[in-house]
């Protein structure tokens, strides 16, 4: 059984990650992005990047705690359809 | 008794045919009096060789098929079509197809122009644009907002 949570990255932030998704250990987020290259957690932290957790949105990354299995997207702002 | 409206909403990861698209969608609506269609494509001469759209799984589609259920509340619809490719393109290619029909012309006009204003800026999509200079993603245009403001 999988413990581990994954976090998503969408648009330049994936270029910028240098890959899609990435493996994470659960805990709060905080902590994770503590543990990932400067610039990228710098990107990931600009205020008009949205989160979403399991396919919804949330309101702010302030309190995030990942746990087994979750999926946590960013989201830069989008270029239009 | 009202005829059950068609919602044809669908990721495209291949090349499509519009024409056959639109042919489909139309038979499937037959107590329509019109069909209104908007076809978005690659521009074939302003130096992009290639478009890539990338999008979310968990999200785009729903997105999507929300934006569909919307138009058909806002106006009197028999059916609403959205098909989105993603992946990458060449110029000239089809990205977008909306079409809505409708018992009369308007509200078919009416909910593919809201549905087109709603795609851009507000969809879960995210482009980037090859020309000879290389890779550009492509940023948010502040038409997008006012054109969304046009139905508040």
């Amino acid at each position: 059984m999988d413990q581990g949570a994954r976090l998503v990255f969408l648009g330049r932030l994936e270029d910028l990650a240098g890959m899609a998704e990435m493996a994470v250990s659960a805990g709060p987020l905080e902590d994770i992005l503590a543990g990932l290259k400067r610039e990228l957690a710098v990107a990931l932290l600009d205020e008009r990047v949205r989160l979403a957790l399991n396919g919804r949105l949330v309101p702010q990354m302030g309190a995030i705690v990942l746990g087994a299995g979750d999926e946590l997207a960013f989201l830069p702002p989008v270029s239009g359809g | 008794m009202v005829a059950e409206l068609v919602c044809d909403v669908r990721l495209l990861t291949a090349p499509f045919d519009p024409a056959a698209e639109l042919g489909a969608f139309t038979a499937q609506v037959p107590a329509a009096g019109g069909v209104v269609s908007f076809l978005g494509k690659v521009r074939g001469d302003s130096g992009v060789e290639a478009l890539e759209i990338r999008h979310y799984e968990p999200m785009t589609l729903p997105g999507f098929v929300a934006l569909a259920r919307t138009a058909a509340q806002r106006w009197r619809l028999d059916g609403v079509l959205l098909l989105h490719r993603v992946g990458e393109m060449g110029p000239d290619a089809p990205i977008v197809l909306v079409a809505a029909a409708s018992r009369h012309r308007r509200d078919a006009f009416a909910a593919t122009d809201f549905v087109m204003d709603h795609l851009k800026g507000e969809s879960w999509l995210w482009k980037r644009e090859r020309t000879a200079q290389g890779w550009r993603w492509i940023e948010p245009r502040a038409e997008d907002h006012s054109d969304r403001e046009r139905w508040r």
